[in-house]
C-alpha cells in the first residue's frame, strides 16, 4: 500500500531540504490509509473502523454522485451557465470522508471546492452554483446545515471557525466544528493565527487541510518544507496525514479528530494527502505547470474506484446496485442542469438588500435614486 | 452619573454591556488583568471573568476573525484594537468578511461586531499611535463607523453601538480620554445622528471625535471678532446625518470641514462634494478643509504643526467670510 510522491517533478523548488520531507516522499510511513489503491481494507492501529455494508455502499453513492455533481457543474461553465467552476474532482473522498464524520450539529466551514461537503451536510447542490452563476455571493443561510458561506479569500474560514468553536465552549456544548483548507492556505497569516488561537484556548476544531498538492500553478514545495500535518506540533496539538483519496480513512480519522475535540481535548490537524485532478478553476491551465504523467499516475489512485473495487472484491453490491446509483446519478444531472438554467437572475435591487441589518441613510438614499433612474426609462428597468 | 472621564465613560458603558446582555464579550491585548493599554477595560476581568474579557493572543485578523465566529455562534464580541496603527493586520478580516458577512449570506446571518478603536494624534506617541483612518472604514459598505467627541457620547453611543446587528467601526479619540463631563441618564440622540453642539449664523464648522473640541475654542475665539460660528458634531461618519448638516449650511452659507487625517479623499472631500450639491444656492464660499497633510502621521515633536489648531481653524474660517 505504497503511495507514491508524485513531487519528483517539483524536487528544484527546495534545494537542500531533504526530499522525504518536502514533498511527503515518506508518506508510507506516515499515511493512514484503510483502503488501499486496489481496494483491499488494511487495518490500522490507531483508527480502527467498523463500517456495515450498506454505509460502504451509502459512501460509493455519495462518491458517485458529488462527482457526478461536480462534473455537471463544468460543462455548465462550458455552456455559459455558469461563470466560473472549482471542480473537487479527484478530492471526493477527502470531502465525503470528513462530512459523513460530521454529527448534526457540528458545523463546516468551507473554502469554495467543499461541494462535496456540502453533499453530505445536505446542502441543496443548486445553492452552491448561485454564486458562480453569478445571482448571489453564497446567499444560503448557513444555520440551516450548520454549513458556512463559500469562502474565497484564502484561509480567512479557519479563523470564523476557530472562533465559533470558542463559542462552543463557552456554551458548554460538545459540537464539533471543521475548518476546510488547501496546501496554498497553510502559508496565510490567518490560518496560522487561527492554529494559535485554537490551540491557546483548546477550541474544539479540526483543521481539515486537502493537501491536493497544487495551489493554482504553485507546487506544495512552495508552501512548506516539511510535510504540512507536522505543522500542528509546533503549535502544540496533533497532526495527522490521512490517504485523502481512502474515504473510509478521511472518515476514521476524522471522526476520531471530531471526537477528540468535542471530548475537550482541543484541535487536531488533518492533512488529506490527495490530488486535484482537475485545473484549479475553469479557467485554469494546468497543462502550462504540471506534467501530465503526475495526473496519469494519481488516476490510479482513484478513490471511487477503489471503493468500487472493494465493493466487488468482497460482494458487497451487484450490478443492480451500482445501476441504480448511475441512474441517480442522471436523474441529478438533469435537475442541476435545468435547476441552474432556470435560475432567474436578480432584481438589481438586490444590490442594496441585506447591506446592513439595520436601516442606513446613505444605502437607503442611493437605492431610492436607483429605483427613480431605473423607472425614468419608458416601461421602467 | 457624577463626572467621569471618557475613559471611564467607556469602562462604565462596557460594563453596563456585560451586565445587561450575557453574550456580550469583550477581546484584544491586555484587556484582562492590565484592563487594557489606557485603562478603558480596567476591573472588568475581575468582575466578569476571563470567559467574558478575553485577553487574545497578539494578532489582529486573529482577534477579527475569531470574533465573527463567535457573532455566527451568536457572540456579541466588543473588539478592542490596542492602536490605530495596528488595526491593518485585521483589515483584511473586518473589509473581506465582517462587512460583507450579511449581504453575502442574503441577511440570513447578522454580524453584532463592535470594534473599537483609540485613534488620532495629539499625545506625544511614537510611530503608528496616532493614525486617522476613518475614511478606509466609512468607505467600506457594511461598516457602521461613529466616534464620539465626549464623555457622554462616549458612553451612550457605544451602548449603542453594541446594541447594533451591523458591525460597528468605534474610534475614540484617545487625547481626548482625560476629559471629563456629566453623563446623562438617557442617551439624547439615535446612534447616528449629528448635533449642533453650538448655533452660529455665518459660517458652520464641521467636525468630529478630537477636532469638535478645537472647533469650539474657534468658534469662541470668532466671536471676539464679530462671527457667528455653527459648530456642528458630526459623531457618525457612516451613516452621515445630511439632514443636519444641510440645515445647518444652508442657514450659514459657509461651511470649514476640520479633521485630523489627510485632507486629501478625506472625509472633508465627501463632505464637501455632497454639501456643494444640496446646498449650492446657499453657499456663499467653497466648502473649505482643514487637515492632516499628504505624509505620513509626523514625529510627535511636530505633530502641533502636522494637526489643526485654533489657528488653522481660524485661518479657513476667515477664508471662508472673506471669500
Amino acid at each position: 500500500m505504497t503511495v507514491k510522491s508524485t513531487a519528483r517533478a517539483r524536487k528544484k523548488a527546495s534545494p537542500g531540504v531533504p526530499d522525504s520531507l518536502a514533498t511527503g516522499k515518506d508518506a508510507p510511513a506516515e499515511l493512514v490509509q484503510l483502503l488501499t489503491p486496489e481496494g483491499e481494507r488494511v487495518e490500522h492501529p490507531d483508527y480502527p473502523l467498523t463500517v456495515t455494508p450498506e454505509e460502504l455502499r451509502s459512501l460509493y453513492r455519495d462518491l458517485v454522485l458529488v462527482r457526478r455533481f461536480d462534473a455537471e457543474a463544468t460543462a455548465l461553465q462550458r455552456q455559459g451557465e455558469l461563470g466560473l467552476w472549482a471542480s473537487l474532482l479527484g478530492q471526493e473522498a477527502a470531502q465525503v470522508g470528513s462530512g459523513r464524520a460530521m454529527r448534526e450539529k457540528d458545523y463546516a466551514f468551507p473554502t469554495y471546492r467543499e461541494h462535496g461537503v456540502a453533499w453530505c451536510r445536505g446542502v441543496d447542490p443548486l445553492n452552491l452554483l448561485g454564486m458562480f452563476r453569478g445571482v448571489n455571493h453564497g446567499g444560503w443561510d448557513p444555520n440551516e446545515k450548520n454549513f458556512h458561506l463559500y469562502t474565497i479569500v484564502i484561509g480567512s474560514q479557519t479563523l470564523h471557525a476557530t472562533g465559533y468553536a470558542m463559542g462552543i465552549t463557552k456554551d458548554g456544548a460538545d459540537d464539533a466544528v471543521i475548518a476546510y483548507f488547501g496546501d496554498g492556505a497553510s502559508s496565510q497569516g490567518d490560518v496560522n493565527e487561527a492554529f494559535t488561537f485554537a490551540s491557546v484556548y483548546n477550541a474544539p476544531v479540526v483543521f481539515f487541510c486537502q493537501n491536493n498538492q497544487w495551489a493554482i500553478s504553485e507546487p506544495t514545495t512552495t508552501q512548506t518544507r516539511i510535510p504540512l500535518y507536522r505543522r500542528a506540533s509546533g503549535f502544540g496539538f496533533p497532526g495527522v496525514r490521512v490517504d485523502g483519496n481512502d474515504v473510509l480513512a478521511c472518515l476514521a480519522v476524522t471522526r476520531w479528530a471530531l471526537d477528540r475535540a468535542r471530548s475537550g481535548s482541543g484541535p487536531v490537524l488533518i492533512e488529506a494527502f490527495t490530488y486535484r485532478m482537475g485545473a484549479h478553476t475553469t479557467s485554469d491551465d494546468p497543462t502550462r505547470y504540471r506534467a501530465n504523467e503526475e495526473t496519469e499516475a494519481w488516476k490510479a489512485k482513484d478513490p471511487i474506484s477503489r471503493l468500487k473495487a472493494h465493493l466487488e472484491r468482497e460482494q458487497l453490491a451487484d450490478e443492480e446496485f451500482f445501476a441504480a446509483v448511475e441512474a441517480e446519478s442522471e436523474t441529478l444531472g438533469l435537475r442541476v442542469r435545468e435547476g441552474v438554467r432556470s435560475m432567474p437572475d436578480p432584481d438589481a435591487t438586490l444590490i442594496f438588500d441585506h447591506v446592513y441589518a439595520e436601516p442606513h441613510a446613505l444605502v437607503a438614499e442611493e437605492r431610492a435614486e436607483y429605483v427613480a433612474y431605473a423607472e425614468s426609462f419608458e416601461g421602467g428597468e | 452619573m457624577s463626572k467621569l472621564t471618557m475613559s471611564k465613560a467607556i469602562n462604565e458603558g462596557l460594563r453596563a454591556c456585560l451586565e445587561t446582555d450575557p453574550k456580550t464579550l469583550i477581546m484584544g491585548e491586555d484587556v484582562g488583568k492590565l484592563g487594557g493599554v489606557f485603562r478603558v477595560t480596567d476591573g472588568l476581568q475581575k468582575d466578569f471573568g476571563e470567559d467574558r474579557v478575553i485577553d487574545t493572543p497578539l494578532a489582529e485578523s486573529g482577534i477579527v476573525g475569531t470574533a465573527i465566529g463567535l457573532a455566527l455562534r451568536g457572540y456579541r464580541p466588543i473588539v478592542e484594537i490596542q492602536f490605530d496603527g495596528f488595526v491593518y493586520p485585521a483589515f483584511d478580516q473586518i473589509v473581506t468578511q465582517l462587512a460583507k458577512m450579511h449581504a453575502r449570506a442574503l441577511g440570513h446571518v447578522k454580524m453584532p461586531v463592535t470594534i473599537r478603536i483609540p485613534y488620532a494624534g495629539g499625545i506625544g506617541a511614537v510611530e503608528h499611535h496616532s493614525e486617522s483612518h476613518e475614511a478606509y472604514f466609512a468607505h467600506t459598505a457594511g461598516l457602521r463607523v461613529v466616534t464620539p467627541s465626549n464623555p457622554d457620547d462616549a458612553y451612550w453611543m457605544l451602548r449603542q453601538s453594541v446594541e447594533s446587528d451591523d458591525p460597528v467601526i468605534f474610534l475614540e479619540p484617545k487625547a481626548r480620554y482625560w476629559d471629563k463631563a456629566e453623563i446623562s441618564s438617557a442617551p439624547e440622540l439615535d446612534l447616528h445622528a449629528a448635533k449642533v453642539v453650538r448655533p452660529g449664523t455665518d459660517l458652520t464648522l464641521l467636525a468630529y471625535g478630537p477636532m469638535v473640541k478645537v472647533c469650539l475654542e474657534a468658534a469662541q475665539a470668532a466671536e471676539q471678532d464679530g462671527h457667528r460660528v455653527e459648530v456642528v458634531d458630526l459623531r457618525s461618519l457612516s451613516p452621515v446625518d445630511f439632514a443636519t448638516l444641510e440645515a445647518s449650511v444652508k442657514r450659514t452659507g459657509r461651511a470649514v470641514v476640520v479633521h485630523e487625517a489627510p485632507v486629501f479623499m478625506g472625509m472633508g472631500a465627501e463632505l464637501a462634494a455632497r454639501l456643494t450639491e444640496r446646498c449650492f444656492y446657499h453657499l456663499e464660499a467653497p466648502v473649505l478643509r482643514v487637515g492632516g497633510y499628504h505624509a505620513p502621521y509626523p514625529p510627535s515633536r511636530v505633530e502641533e504643526q502636522y494637526l489643526p489648531d485654533l489657528d488653522r481653524v481660524l485661518d479657513a474660517v476667515d477664508r471662508a467670510l472673506a471669500f
